[in-house]
This record gives C-alpha cells, structure tokens and sequence, in this order.
C-alpha cells in the first residue's frame, strides 16, 4: 500500500474532506473507534491552522506499512508566514487567534508520533504518525 | 462593414456547402470523446442530443445569434437535465472549430482569405461558449446558494420541549458561519422561550476539535450570562476521549452522555416531574 491521498485546503469545506479522507482511511487500515476519533480530529486542526494562518495548504494522508507494524501518517504543507516560536507554540493555552490553545499540542497528545518544521516566512510542515495496535 | 459581410458569406457559404462532411466528421470527435469519457452513460438518447447540437450550430450561423434568445438555454437544460457533463458541450464546441479548420486548410490556399475566415470562425462560436460558461457557472451558483439556505435553516435549529426547558440538536459538521448562528439561535431562543434549561445534543457532531469545543463553550457561557443552564449532551465515548486529549476544559458547565438523562437533570432543576398516568 503506497497510496498517498493529498487534499488541498484552501477554505473551510476543505477541511471536512481532509477530514473525511483521514476517516475512510483509518477504517480501512483497521483503526478502531476511539482512533479514528482521535485522527479525525487531528486532521480537523492540522487544516485548520492551514486556513486560519497560512490561507492554503494541503494535508497529505499516507498508510505506512513497516516490518512488524501499520500506521498512519498525516503530513500538513504549508507556504505560509512560519511559526516563530515553536516552543510556545507547543505549550497549552498559547494562541494568537483567540482560540483555545490547545491544536498542537492537542495534536501531540491524539497522535504517537509528532514533529513539526517551520521557518519564518517559507512555510511549515507538521507530520503526525498513528500507530495500528 | 462591407468586407465583414462578405467574409461572413464566404464562411456560411463554405459551411452549408459542406454541411454533411462537417457534421459526419463532426459526430466522429464527438463519439470519439464520449468513448473515452463518457462510459456508462445512456448513448442512445445522446446521439439525438448531437444532432441537435450541430443542428443548432448551424441554425447559429444562418440565422442569427441564437447565444441571446434562449435557444441556447433550453438545450444545455436539456443536456444538463439527460446527465450529460459540461464537458460535453466545451468538447462540442472545440470538435466543431477543428472540423471546419480542417476544411478550411484543405479547401483554401489563400493565406489572408484562411486567416480571415479563422476570424470568423471565433465570432462564430465564441459567443456560444461565452454562454456555456455563463450559463453552467450560473447553474450551478444558484445550486450552491440555493442549498447554503436550505443548510442553514436546518443549521440550529432550538426546540421549546417542556417548559422552560429546550433543546438545540446539533447534527453534522460545524463551521464558523454555522457557529454564529447557533450562538444567536441560542440566545434568542432563551429570551423568546424563556428557557431555563437547554440542552445542547451533539450527538449528531461527527468532529469536536478546538474549534467546535470553543464555540460550544463560549455559546454556554453566554447562556450563562443570561441566567439560564446549558447542559452539554449526547458525547460518545470517541468524543470524550479525545477532548480529554486535546485538554479541553468542560468543566464549566454540566455534561451528560445522553439527551434522556440531561432532560432528566432539566427537569430537576426547573422542579418539574413527568407522571405516568396509570
């Protein structure tokens, strides 16, 4: 399995189908209930930020198959403003939007792996892995 | 304006000359790319809608500019209406202006005269694809305005249940424009219905991530303000474990799993009773 399905977001609707693509493909990797919850709504804040701070973006959505172990991986591209300090960032409570804080590090917590690249003014790229268990 | 006359002439001329080589070659294209494009779709009641296309080609070039008088309309309606995609008109159109440039090339040896007659061929069908695209981009942003009200009436909808009590029932995906108007169905309602409890069901939320729990708790809050109990029900499992994950804070206001037991809890606290009558 080496299909990578990419969706571009570039307004709010967008996100639903990002959405969407993550859930069918967590249901066909064999996700349970509560993980496809937890990638949709990874997914969900992943593109959003997108929307809220870069304007457009895509979120790439890519089955892994390894020796031994299945996973998921979710990949948000970005050419937008960058972040300038990934740290606060990733502390909760920290927005500059008004929200609750909680997207990335929130990301962190649904996920088993997360890492996040980002330069000031070329862009951002945030990857996020699940594992099958 | 007199030399446009006789170019004009010259290619209705060459047009109406040659009509059934045009229109066999043209039927040609055109099944060639249904083929390859259109598999599945009814073809026999597609091949009277080429007839029909190439005959209103013609009639458009004989008579008159038929992109205003609502001919044009009425076949994209009916080509729309049979299924067929857009792409079958645009395909239509540019098989038609290969046919005759075909021609043309093959017929004329006059460098000018080609070109000219070229010219003539865009003022020809021009128009009729300015319309298609006016047309279909029309179609289909009264399509999309049209079901954006018709979403937003059954967006947020508050339901007076007993008194004092109601019930917003919050079914699919929840969007910023979407939020706004739950926040003044919700707060209207209060007033009008003089609720004193109202329950919020998201059972029907298939995402709660910041975003939605965040207009859930700002429209709780203002309830709040209002002297009035928002009761958050209907969160599935799934949902509550993730909200838990992404640290969110519900603890300002009371939550129930299901509709049934926070209407139970509505009805204590506004001090009513359901009996049964036996």
């Amino acid at each position: 399995m080496d299909i990578q399905s990419c969706v571009e977001v570039r307004n709010e609707w967008d996100i639903v189908s990002a959405r969407q693509l993550g859930r069918n493909m967590a249901k066909e990797l064999g996700f349970g209930n509560v993980d496809q919850a937890r990638i949709t709504t990874a997914i969900s804040e992943l593109a959003r930020n997108i929307y809220l701070y870069a304007g457009r973006g895509k979120i790439c959505i890519e089955p892994i198959d390894q020796i031994g172990r299945k996973g998921l991986r979710i990949v948000a591209l970005d050419n937008g403003p960058g972040i300038r300090e990934i740290r606060k960032v990733m502390e909760d409570g920290y927005t500059t939007s008004g929200g609750l804080g909680a997207g990335l590090p929130g990301v962190k917590r649904l996920m088993d792996e997360f890492s996040i690249e980002s330069t000031v003014d070329v862009g951002t790229e945030i990857s996020a892995t699940k594992w099958l268990r | 304006m007199g030399v446009q006359e006789k170019l004009d002439n010259l290619i209705v001329q060459m047009i109406n000359e040659n009509q059934e080589t045009l229109k066999n070659n043209w039927l040609k294209e055109v099944k060639l790319f249904k083929e390859k494009e259109l598999v599945g779709t009814t073809l026999k009641f597609s091949e009277e809608t080429d007839q029909q296309f190439f005959a209103m080609l013609i009639k458009h070039i004989n008579f008159h500019d038929i992109s205003k008088d609502g001919t044009l309309d009425d076949f994209f309606d009916q080509v729309l209406h049979t299924g067929l995609p857009l792409s079958y008109l645009t395909q239509g159109l540019q098989a038609a202006r290969r046919v005759v440039l075909n021609l043309l090339v093959e017929t004329e040896n006059d460098k000018e005269k080609v070109s000219a007659v070229y010219r003539e061929i865009d003022r020809w069908l021009d128009p009729i694809l300015n319309r298609v695209v006016e047309n279909s981009s029309q179609i289909w942003e009264r399509t999309v305005s049209v079901q954006k009200t018709a979403l937003l009436e059954l967006s947020a909808p508050l339901i007076p249940v007993f008194k004092n009590i109601s019930v917003m029932p919050l079914i699919g995906s929840i969007d910023t424009e979407r939020a706004k108007l739950i926040m003044e169905n919700l707060l209207n309602g209060v007033i009008k219905y003089r609720s004193e409890v109202v329950l919020i069901d998201i059972t029907g939320v298939p995402v709660v991530d910041t975003m939605v729990a965040h207009h859930i708790i700002q429209a709780a809050d203002a309830v709040r303000l209002l002297g009035s109990t928002c009761i958050l029900v209907g969160i599935r499992p799934e949902i509550a474990q993730t909200i838990v994950s992404l640290g969110i804070d519900l603890s300002l206001f009371p939550t129930k799993s299901t509709l049934q037991k926070g209407m139970e809890n509505a009805l204590e606290i506004t001090n009513q009773q359901l009996i049964s009558n036996k």
